[in-house]
């Protein structure tokens, strides 16, 4: 009896286990179905971040230095009569040495800005304004950060001419041209060293050995190569050099200009005041910034190998783990000469905008952070000659010191999964795959 | 050597320590760090080298400590790979 009862008693939950199972089934199929349209991930917890590029988070040890002289050592480093001055003024010196020996320059050399745009508008305008009796042109690149091309157009309205010279399809620039666009009259060139959105490395001593002699100095941006990969301001023949605290997990609002000494650049100051700086840039130095830029500075050079080496394994596995799954998927910049934690891919058939949205755990952007507000594609793309589809839908991974091979991990799984299910929902995506080439197709009546 | 114990004694610490930091990021680079450079500096013979590397080791124990503590007073919610694995 006991017996029977039992057995009835599994035969009625076999049943009840099968009927829950069933609904439980249906939910998930219509959660799939829900999944498919929805723009956002439900997810618990800050999102990743993976925009290095814009800015880097301050390293704990740069924080560690700076912290004394943003509470107890508060002096004004350019206080003369009493001990808070000099003893800020002693850490802010320091920190001249620590930012002038990761270029391999003199602690004279070096001016502290409050960051990598005032230093390009230092450098290129203040140059030109200098020479302009003599020397009215200047060289740059199409695909410069904004602040060289604005510095550079405001100087056009001063009756300075500018060669905006192309880059080629990798994003390098060609030596023959830049050689070809230099005339007596030139001035300055000015070319980037990293660039903030592809990534790609031009080829500086190449450049700094042509300026060298053809008499004309030597600008570069290096707000994204100091401390990433190597570079020696006088093996390379640079003659000004544009740094920047917060790229290379310093702190926010502070910065470097290089300007050589010998032989000297001379420079007009843009803004005028105490004289501090040299004259060239007056204003008070802020000294818990410029001892954690100095001791940022101090850490990425001792770690370039270790983080280099770090940033190219994870940089290698994102792009092997994306590109395995995914087809269409195109690296925008150069495959050997570009730096590796800047990975900037187009998904095509993919609007970048409608992957940054569904990647919201992600702290991704599609370019740089100041054009990130609008929707027009990045012109560093146009330059080097990608599609307006192509350029719609770029993405650009930053992979820093901080980045974990999980976050990668997580990265790749999320960006396959939406990339897959946005190609899923696209008319074009179906039409590529019957076959139909997209480019004959004419779109309007018209 | 009585340093070999000293030394194993320090990197327990220091990874010990480590494990405090609230942030993942700079916790798991902590990690990864101290760890990375045990391991390459286990072959180095110099009594002078070494010292120095003690030295700097103690000297980022102390960061370690302090910014840990610096961390937890300014706290903020976990990342989201915190939660899915």
């Amino acid at each position: 009896m006991y017996r029977q009862v039992t057995k009835f008693r599994n035969a009625i939950s076999t049943i009840l286990n099968e009927k829950k199972s069933f609904t439980s089934l249906r939910n998930l199929s219509s959660n799939a179905e829900d999944d498919k349209y929805k723009i956002k991930d439900n997810f618990e917890g800050r999102p990743l971040y993976l925009d290095v590029q814009a800015t880097s988070p301050t390293d704990p040890r740069v924080l560690d230095a700076m912290l004394p002289y943003l509470t107890h050592y508060y002096g004004n480093p350019h206080s003369r009569t009493h001990a808070y001055g000099w003893e800020s003024e002693a850490a802010v010196e320091k920190a001249r040495e620590y930012v002038a020996d990761i270029i391999g320059a003199d602690p004279r050399e070096i001016i502290f800005t409050s960051g990598a745009t005032e230093s390009n508008n230092i450098a290129i305008k203040g140059v030109a304004r200098f020479y302009k009796e003599k020397k009215k042109h200047i060289i740059t690149t199409q695909t410069e950060h904004k602040c060289v091309l604005d510095s550079c157009r405001a100087l056009e309205g001063e009756g300075f001419t500018v060669t905006y010279l192309p880059v080629k399809t990798n994003g390098i620039i060609c030596l023959e041209e830049l050689e070809k666009a230099i005339t007596p009259e030139t001035a300055i060139v000015s070319i980037m060293s990293v660039n903030n959105e592809i990534g790609v490395k031009q080829p500086i001593d190449a450049i700094g050995v042509l300026c060298k002699q053809k008499k004309v100095f030597f600008h570069t941006d290096a707000a994204q190569a100091v401390g990433k990969i190597h570079l020696d301001v006088n093996s390379m023949n640079i003659d000004l050099m544009s740094i920047s605290g917060h790229k290379i997990y310093g702190p926010k609002g502070i910065g470097a200009i290089y300007i050589r000494r010998r032989p000297r650049v001379r420079v007009e100051a843009i803004q005028s005041g105490g004289g501090q700086e040299r004259g060239i840039r007056s204003g008070t130095v802020p000294a818990p910034l410029a001892v954690g830029f100095g001791e940022a500075c101090r850490l990425a050079k001792q770690e370039m190998a270790y983080d280099h080496a770090h940033v190219e394994k994870l940089s290698k596995r994102l792009i092997d783990r994306l590109c395995g799954s995914l087809t269409h998927v195109i690296r925008n910049g150069d495959d050997v000469e570009t730096y590796p934690g800047c990975v900037n891919l187009s998904f095509a058939y993919v609007e970048g905008e409608s992957l940054l949205m569904a990647l919201k755990d992600i702290a991704l952007s599609s370019g740089s952070a100041c054009t990130s507000a609008s929707l027009e594609p990045s012109y560093v793309l146009r330059a080097i000659g990608a599609d307006e589809d192509l350029a719609h839908s770029s993405i650009r991974f930053g992979i820093g010191r901080f980045t974990t091979e999980a976050e990668v991990d997580y990265t790749a799984k999320k960006c396959i999964h939406h990339v897959t299910r946005l190609r899923e929902m696209s008319p074009l995506w179906e039409m590529v795959q019957e076959g139909v080439d997209l480019k004959t197709i004419k779109w309007s009546q018209h | 050597m009585a340093s070999k114990t000293k030394t194993l004694q320090l990197y327990r610490t220091m990874l010990r320590e480590s494990s405090k930091i609230p942030s993942y990021n700079f916790r798991e680079y902590a990690i990864r760090k101290i760890r990375d450079t045990f391991k390459q500096n286990k072959q180095c013979t110099e009594s002078t080298v070494i010292q120095n590397q003690l030295k700097e080791a103690q000297r980022n124990l102390e960061i370690i400590k302090r910014q840990a503590i610096v961390g937890q007073l300014y706290s903020t919610e976990k990342l989201v790979i915190e939660y899915t694995t």
